[in-house]
């Protein structure tokens, strides 16, 4: 519990820490901000208004103030371009990057254990002469260029996939979930996860194949032989179960870094989620809403890294054991 | 710490390792005589016949790869992109050993608030998500290749100084470091003279996987339109390919050959660092 509690404490520290970097990052911005935002005709007190309903005309420090004070309401401002307020067009994007982002992890992950734990055994075979550098190639190629091989195979030249977006034009539903079951955001998913996927699996497959090696010399595997357990039984309750602790460790991590890391995902598939919510925000100097992007996905990181911390010691007993003492 | 020789030994042992020093020898010869390999100049535009522009040309024996929309030489691009590629890999690589090291050597050799100090920032690092980041970074400063390196060594030297640090950590406590200190060395001494040449090692092994990391990241950022406009990269080859319908014309020889650079250049990374983690901790080769 005290573990638990520190974690927690340690990753506000983080959060605070980032929130802070964000907030210099972003007013060392070049440029007038407002100047995207207005006309020419507008005259110098419109300006100035705009800039005191922005909060921009007031100093640093009490502007940071009331930064992090509206970061801990949930208060992210309002887009300079959408004129809507940045929560809700992030809220908008979360479940399309949350749907790409968990269904390509549970598929790369299911793929990568099996795979992994099967080439431990297929030692020195010629399966996993092709299987290893195969799966080093996988993480060795830039993700949007796995994406644009699919899209011009899968979808230009084969039409079997639609190539972008995440449903049908003027398509209509009740409700966002039903919107997120639809049989037509499955088929825009499909592509995108795939090359995700395809993109993340060598890192469960060759963890899982590097611990299974290890825990099958372990003592207790030997004492488990000894014993005349089957092969099949000694694999799933002895090995298994030791080997997916830094599997399951990577998992957690790669929930956080695909978050951030889906951006190019994003924008080969025109897949409308958070990535390309910072991008577009970015290149359109739309501060407010890059800054709450930024931030979002930040924190979704920094959450994810403690949570395979505690995972870690969760999992493992001898680190468990070691803090307690 | 491994001599040349036996260096030289181990990696005839290992055929991966070879491989990836082999491709490494060979991006560097085309870098160096990039020049003398193109056949073409790789920004001029080219013409057919009268007035009109050579866009989408297929592979033929003048245009090895084709050209461009813009009508530009395929091949010549990706001989010269070899430049760039080999120039952010390299330089995005020593900044992050230097840095790394040296934030590495320090936490574990002073320890106390220096260690607490160093720790925590690098705690901080990680909290970033590395490439919003260097989006948000290229869009505040110049998009360029110092900005690109730049930022990219700010983000990894965290995992760099960790293993260090642990590798100095047990150092520190061993007999020959415990002579220096009583025979009156300084700590500034026994950490740059004594304590780094046995952990440059494995400094180096980090290093090679940042080579592939910052490759990767140009080309993810110049594909995004955060890249140096005016380099010749890899990355901006397979944006031109992707903004002007590679795809949908299927135009495969534009968009296949740049990104199978970028994954040969990245797994020689990969490879030669398995190879020497086996060189470095005998126990750990399977």
């Amino acid at each position: 519990m005290k573990r638990v509690l520190g974690r927690l404490g340690h990753a506000a520290f983080v959060l605070w820490a980032v929130a802070s970097l964000t907030f210099i990052m972003f007013r060392l911005m070049p440029g007038d901000p407002t100047l995207n935002f207005l006309s020419e005709s507008f005259s110098e007190e419109m300006r100035a208004a705009l800039l005191t309903s922005f909060g921009l005309d007031k100093p640093l420090p009490e502007q940071y103030v009331l930064y992090l004070g509206s970061l801990l309401r949930g208060d992210l401002g309002v887009s300079f371009l959408q004129k809507k307020p940045v929560l809700d067009i992030l809220l908008d994007a979360l479940p399309n990057t949350v749907a790409l982002t968990v269904t390509a992890l549970v598929v790369a992950y299911a793929f990568g254990i099996i795979a992994g734990a099967f080439l431990a055994f297929a030692r020195g075979s010629v399966t996993e002469g092709i299987a290893i550098p195969a799966a080093l190639i996988t993480r060795a190629a830039p993700e949007f260029w796995l994406g644009m091989i699919l899209l011009a195979w899968l979808s230009f030249a084969w039409g079997i996939f639609p190539s972008s977006g995440a449903n049908e034009a003027g398509s209509e539903f009740t409700s966002e979930w039903a919107r997120l079951t639809s049989a037509d955001f499955l088929w825009h998913l499909t592509l995108p996860a795939l090359t995700l996927a395809l993109y993340l699996q060598g890192l469960p497959l060759l963890l899982m194949r590097a611990t299974m090696l290890e825990v099958l010399n372990d003592e207790f595997i030997v004492m488990a032989r000894m014993k005349g357990l089957s092969r099949w039984a000694i694999v799933m309750r002895h090995a298994a179960r030791n080997a997916l602790l830094p599997v399951a460790t990577a998992f957690a991590l790669g929930l956080g870094s695909s978050f951030g890391g889906n951006v190019v995902i994003e924008t080969v598939f025109s897949w409308p989620g958070l990535g390309r919510v910072l991008v577009s925000a970015v290149q359109g100097a739309d501060y407010p809403l890059a800054q709450g992007a930024f931030i979002l996905i930040a924190a979704v990181l920094v959450t994810m890294n403690m949570v395979a911390d505690l995972l870690y010691a969760w999992l493992d007993p001898r680190v468990s054991v070691g803090a307690r003492r | 710490m491994p001599g040349a020789k036996a260096v030289w030994r181990f990696l005839r042992s290992q055929p991966f390792a070879l491989v990836g020093i082999g491709i490494y020898a060979l991006f560097i010869v085309l870098a160096i005589f990039a020049d003398q390999i193109a056949t073409h100049d790789p920004r001029q535009i080219l013409f057919s016949g009268a007035y009109r522009v050579a866009r989408y040309l297929p592979p033929s024996a003048t245009h090895y790869l084709g050209t461009t929309a813009g009508g530009r030489d395929i091949f010549s691009q990706l001989v010269h992109g070899t430049r760039s590629a080999l120039t952010v890999g390299v330089t995005a690589a020593f900044c992050v050993v230097v840095l790394g090291s040296l934030m590495g050597l320090l936490a574990g050799y002073l320890g106390g608030w220096v260690d607490r100090i160093i720790m925590r920032v690098s705690d901080i690092v990680l909290g970033l998500p590395f490439l919003p980041f260097i989006l948000v970074i290229s869009a505040l400063t110049r998009p360029g290749t110092t900005t690109l390196v730049a930022s990219v060594a700010l983000l990894l030297w965290p995992n760099t100084a960790r293993v260090i640090r642990s590798q100095v950590l047990s150092l520190r406590e061993r007999g020959w470091v415990e002579a220096a200190r009583v025979t009156g060395c300084s700590p500034m001494r026994i950490i740059f003279v004594h304590i780094a040449p046995q952990v440059a090692p494995l400094a180096a092994l980090y290093g090679s996987i940042a080579v592939g990391w910052a490759i990767l990241t140009e080309a993810s950022a110049s594909f995004l339109g955060f890249g140096d406009p005016a380099a010749i990269s890899w990355g901006l080859m397979l944006q031109d390919a992707f903004a002007n319908q590679a795809l949908s014309r299927e135009a495969w020889n534009w968009f296949i050959p740049p990104g199978l650079c970028i994954v040969a250049l990245v797994l020689a990374g990969f490879l030669v660092s398995r190879g020497s983690e086996k060189l470095l901790f005998p126990k750990l080769g399977d």
